[in-house]
């Protein structure tokens, strides 16, 4: 695991015993709920909680990716990560309405646009601050956020908007199958645009860790995370990995921005709630492991599906912040990550 | 060398010479109103309202170096303690904002002690901050006592009342509440900042593992930092719902409430006590601006009229301009001025 962690240093210990620790809770509750006859009567209802975790998940987990990498690689916490979200929302959405590009083909613009634009950000502003105190760069990038969310309001107004996928309902040939959308599985509903969602967002998180893993390129910036120094020492250029990496993250919520148009509203401000849950998340699976990240949307995804069904009426949120909470003082290293 | 030294030591210091011009602003404040009237009497008594939140913030983030991104949590305590105090009990806003700021107080006690116990520092503390404050505000919006995402209006007695703190005739008495507020939290950073609960904080603030080695217990002065901070920032929340007569939960806990207050010190400078009040006084300025200007634009920015949210723009750029620039403040580029000035 310590390949994947591009924060941390060493490993740790105890890892089996916490997945055990892990599958015997789950084992209790389910017995539990079996035993009381709650399975009985709510199974159809958990079954469409867990799907929807899952589903709306995957995306937390891709936007999570991009957050943790820039915090592992950069060192920073950054606040305008659903800021770029929301250019890239808006990006797709004009795409949609005023050329009607399709928004999973206005990802080939999305992606690439916001990397451009990560790459710009980093450039100009994050790297001149680069040796400043951490709050500096913290405080830039929320000043960032502030300016591109102002920027968005004077362009587009606060009006939510959004668009209709025409083949949202319908069928779907492939091959020897036919899937009618919306399908069910185990009785709940999935509606296409969130299937497409977790497929590709699960596809986009695959490619960003075997480019960390595999590539030259993902070894300079996994070398420049661990040790800045030994890095420059044996001939990498740190600035550009770190221009690279930020450019990253913001091409990773520039996929989700796309992603998650057809059944999300735009406004300036929606990338904040992903920011906001990107940043549980990333503390939940420990900072600057991308493999935590791409646990932890999954589990924040449930958490947050679990809290509307046992605290009706209440926001999704409050369970992901409980947790949040709990995580940030048991366990601040991150359930996957290790204690440096 | 001298130079050099000033520079690391004058943050720290508040000669008497800072403390006879806090008097003097002080002095000037209190006949500001003479010459104001209106809109512009407005305009100055938000500017001490956000004042009065940035030199709370700035025990906290300036002397100790708690950097909080969650200072909306104290200002919504203090803000709903007296919008409920009033309109359920019938309780006058002074015993609101004493109540509203010890709970404040004891909140930031609570969660600092959770946070510091686990050891959170620098960034790690900063989102704890922020998710004690989202945590609020989700709790205030799902909860029907305090009427969810409704939010609380203030019912308008009518008249001049001092008891509630609603002025309806004379505006003017508003701004001395404030100022006296101010000048109580002011005057409490003064005490801080000599005493040597100010001393041991910026140890902490400076280097925390060698001010605990030295015998200095670092819990301790933290904790008396939050809690100092979040009962002055509540204050000004109380004072908010007193003069807006209204609070919902995103003007109370959300995370925009956070960085403006944040915000004023950060431009002033960061731990040094002339700090949030310059930085209130420039960005109330700059607001006021960019309002006027979107209201009637000059011919050749025709298309601003009207628009929305070129001010939150101008304050993000600042906030950019400032770290990158000068990340010491207006108060830290005066100074590096008068140093050169004087070599």
């Amino acid at each position: 695991m310590t390949e994947t962690n591009v924060a941390t240093r060493g490993r740790s210990g105890s890892r089996n015993s916490r997945i055990a620790l892990v599958v015997f809770g789950v084992a209790a509750l389910a017995l539990l709920a079996w035993v009381t006859g709650w399975w009985e009567s709510h199974h159809t209802i958990f079954a469409q909680v867990m799907v929807s975790g899952l589903l709306i998940g995957s995306v937390y987990s891709l936007v999570s990716m991009g957050l943790s990498l820039v915090f592992g690689v950069l060192d920073i916490i950054n606040f305008a990560h659903g800021a770029l979200m929301s250019v890239a929302m808006y990006v797709a959405f004009v795409l949609a309405r005023s050329y009607g590009v399709d928004p999973y083909l206005s990802l080939l613009v999305t992606i690439p646009l916001m990397f451009i634009i990560g790459v710009f950000v980093q450039a100009t502003i994050i790297n001149p601050v680069m040796d400043a105190p951490l709050h500096s760069q913290l405080l830039l990038t929320l000043g960032l956020s502030l300016f591109i969310q102002n920027l968005l309001l004077v362009l587009f107004t606060g009006t939510p908007r959004s668009i209709e996928l025409p083949y949202a309902s319908g069928s779907l040939g492939l091959g020897l199958v036919t899937l009618d959308f919306p399908f069910r599985l185990f009785g709940a509903v999935v509606t296409l645009p969130k299937a497409i969602a977790f497929i590709v967002s699960l596809l986009l998180a695959g490619a960003l860790f075997l480019l960390l893993q595999r590539t030259r390129l993902g070894t300079a910036i996994r070398a420049a995370a661990q040790d800045p120094e030994g890095a420059e020492l044996v001939g990498i250029d740190v600035r550009r990995v770190y221009l690279v990496t930020f450019g990253i993250g913001a091409a990773s919520v520039g996929a989700a921005g796309s992603l998650i148009l057809p059944f999300f509203f735009v406004s300036p401000t929606a990338g904040e709630t992903f920011n906001i849950i990107a940043f549980v998340v990333v503390v939940l699976g420990g900072m600057g492991s991308i493999r935590g990240a791409l646990a932890g949307g999954f589990l924040i995804g449930l958490t947050q599906e679990l809290t509307q069904l046992f605290v009706p009426g209440s926001s999704k949120l409050i369970g992901v912040f409980a947790l949040f909470i709990l995580v940030l003082l048991l366990r601040p290293e991150g359930l996957f990550g290790s204690r440096t | 060398m001298n130079s050099l030294f000033k520079r690391v030591a004058s943050p720290i210091r508040l000669g008497s010479k800072d403390v006879r011009g806090l008097f003097v602003v002080v002095v000037l404040l209190a006949v500001l109103p003479l010459f104001l009237s209106g809109f512009g009497l407005t305009i100055a008594t938000v500017a001490l309202m956000f004042a009065l939140m940035g030199t709370g913030w700035n025990m906290m983030g300036g002397y100790a170096g708690q950097f909080s991104f969650g200072h909306a949590a104290y200002f919504g305590i203090g803000a709903y303690s007296v919008a409920v105090l009033l309109t359920k009990y019938l309780l006058s806003p002074w015993v609101g904002l004493l109540i509203g700021g010890l709970l404040a107080a004891l909140f930031g006690l609570l969660t600092g002690f959770l946070s510091f116990r686990y050891k959170l520092r620098g960034p790690y503390f900063a989102l704890a901050t922020f998710a004690f404050a989202e945590m609020l505000r989700l709790l205030a919006s799902s909860s029907s006592f305090i009427n969810k995402s409704i939010g609380i209006h203030i019912p308008l007695v009518g008249g001049d009342d001092w008891a509630r703190i609603q002025f309806e005739d004379t505006r003017r008495n508003s701004y001395f509440v404030i100022l006296f507020l101010l000048v109580l939290a002011l005057a409490t950073t003064v005490w801080m900042v000599r005493a040597r609960v100010g001393h041991y904080m910026v140890a902490i603030r400076d280097d925390e593992d060698a001010a605990a080695a030295l015998g200095v217990n670092p819990l301790r002065y933290k904790l008396i930092a939050v809690a100092l901070s979040g009962f002055f920032t509540a204050l000004a929340g109380g004072f908010y719902v007193q003069y807006f007569l209204f609070i919902d939960p995103d003007l109370a806990f959300g995370a925009l409430v956070s960085i403006q207050i944040l915000l004023r010190p950060i431009v002033g400078g960061v731990g040094t006590i002339w700090g949030p009040l310059v930085g209130a006084g420039v960005l109330s300025l700059l607001g006021e601006w960019t309002r006027a200007l979107v209201r009637q634009p000059p011919a050749f920015l025709g298309f601003l009229q009207g628009v929305n949210g070129l001010d939150g723009m101008l304050f993000g750029a600042i906030l950019i301009a400032v770290i990158i620039f000068a990340p010491d403040g207006v108060v830290g580029v005066v100074r590096r001025i008068r140093a050169r000035a004087h070599r």
